[in-house]
């Protein structure tokens, strides 16, 4: 087991993910070098998500390092049966590390158990997807100059989404304030707000996504309502709209506030707010590739600073 | 005489161990968890019996044998509170309560179908989060069970 793998933000100090986000700054500011030369990665995508993996691989390309891989496992031996230790232990003979996606919760959990190559988890089931968040923390990082003493409110689907729960976790360092906004049947579940309740974190949670909300907010971060999550679908028809963002509800917003969510969207934001200067969700997308560089030379034990 | 029939219900050991305060409802699976099934020991298995502290409990008794104590720890998962008499020529030469290990591997398995554990040729792995009451951490996806609810391998 590599200690240099990345399975869960919570595996990782509050000094490691200040080191991740300096090396992230960096790598936006030098986003193309040959560190990597000579290194080769596998991307196992055991599960398709064509967003992450290309992410991933622009971020070994740029920086000079070579990828093999999957996409889907069908077109590999997991189809014929071959066990995840076996397929892992194979793949570590040939590469430098192992970036990966597995629809099984915990799948990346037990590679790091079966190989000394480093595993970075890019997505396991509704587990864990490290990069995700450290994205997140990289974008409310640049966009507000700090991670400390800031107001974020969370909105949508926030018992399901794994997004919110890693964000929320990862924060514990820097003295936040959340509002969890979300409809009866998607609240924020209560082994998160116990640990808000344990870490001294202050939280308000409500059903309504109101002004006063918006407008005491620093990062207001969108998250999609999925239909399938609802036993009642005439809730479900109910609150779609509820917890759709638009633009005149910003109106009287902080100067600074910034629109984040991890895509894709459908009907969460309105096209009205793209071009609103708090829009950030594209470049949030944007900084996964410095936020996964970062990971990758973390991983790897490169330090690109030196 | 109704002292004697008392007795007689819970007879006394010679050499061997007695597994006590074991809740009425866990008491089977404290049984397999000892893997007393296939046990060729004399083996006394009693259940309801009137408890002072849980309302009702049960007890195992077993014959000519003494379970290291990793062994008898398996059953803190189920049975917090259980207490393990040691005895030697009909005296109780040590009386202590199961302690429940940090880690639990390979006794428990995950209720998550969608659990690495569940789908892969592997031994399962809890942490325990809380001691009283008991609730443990799937090691690889993280889901929480209640001790009492643990499904045992």
């Amino acid at each position: 087991m590599s200690s240099n793998s990345l399975v869960s933000i919570s595996d990782i100090s509050r000094d490691e993910i200040l080191d991740l986000l300096d090396r992230a700054r960096y790598f936006e500011e030098n986003p193309n070098s040959k560190i990597l030369d000579g290194r080769v990665v596998a991307t196992l995508f055991f599960e398709p998500s064509t967003r992450t993996r290309l992410s991933f691989e622009t971020a070994v390309n740029r920086l000079g390092g070579r990828v093999i891989g999957f996409s889907d496992a069908n077109s590999t031996s997991t189809s014929k049966g071959e066990t995840l230790k076996d397929t892992i232990k194979m793949v570590a003979n040939y590469v430098d590390l192992i970036v990966m996606r597995h629809y099984l919760e915990g799948a990346a959990r037990y590679a790091t158990e079966v190989t000394d190559v480093p595993i970075i988890n890019a997505g396991d089931g509704a587990n864990q997807h490290p990069s995700q968040t450290m994205l997140d923390l990289y974008s409310i990082y640049k966009t507000q100059g700090t991670l400390n003493d800031l107001t974020i409110t969370m909105v949508g689907d926030l018992k399901y989404g794994r997004t919110v729960h890693s964000l929320l976790m990862a924060m514990q360092y820097f003295n936040p304030t959340f509002n969890f906004i979300a409809s009866k049947e998607l609240q924020m579940p209560e082994e998160y707000k116990q640990f808000c309740r344990e870490k001294g974190i202050r939280f308000t949670e409500s059903a309504d996504f109101s002004e006063e909300v918006i407008n005491s907010s620093d990062i207001i971060y969108m998250t999609r309502v999925q239909r399938e999550r609802f036993t009642d679908i005439m809730e479900y028809e109910r609150v779609k709209n509820l917890y759709t963002l638009h633009n005149s509800m910003l109106d009287n917003s902080k100067p600074t506030l910034k629109i984040l969510h991890p895509l894709p969207r459908v009907n969460e934001i309105d096209r009205d707010v793209d071009d609103n200067p708090k829009a950030y969700y594209f470049e949030q997308a944007r900084n996964g590739l410095f936020a996964r560089q970062a990971i990758i030379t973390r991983a790897l034990g490169i330090d690109p600073r030196k | 005489m109704s002292n004697d029939k008392k007795e007689l219900a819970v007879a006394a050991l010679r050499n061997g161990t007695v597994i006590d305060r074991i809740p009425s409802s866990a008491l089977f699976q404290a049984v397999r968890l000892l893997g007393l099934e296939k046990s060729n020991c004399h083996v006394t298995i009693g259940n309801n019996l009137r408890s002072e502290k849980l309302g009702t409990k049960g007890i195992i008794k077993i014959a000519d044998t003494e379970f290291p104590e990793t062994v008898l720890n398996r059953i803190a998962i189920i049975a917090p509170c259980a207490v393990v008499n040691t005895i030697r020529d009909f005296e109780v030469v040590e009386k202590r309560p199961v302690r429940l290990p940090d880690t639990i591997s390979g006794i428990v398995k995950c209720d998550n179908p969608k659990c690495i554990s569940n789908n892969e040729p592997m031994k399962t792995k809890f942490e325990v989060i809380e001691h009283d009451p008991v609730v443990i951490r799937c090691h690889y996806c993280n889901h929480t069970v209640a001790g009492k609810d643990a499904q045992i391998l």
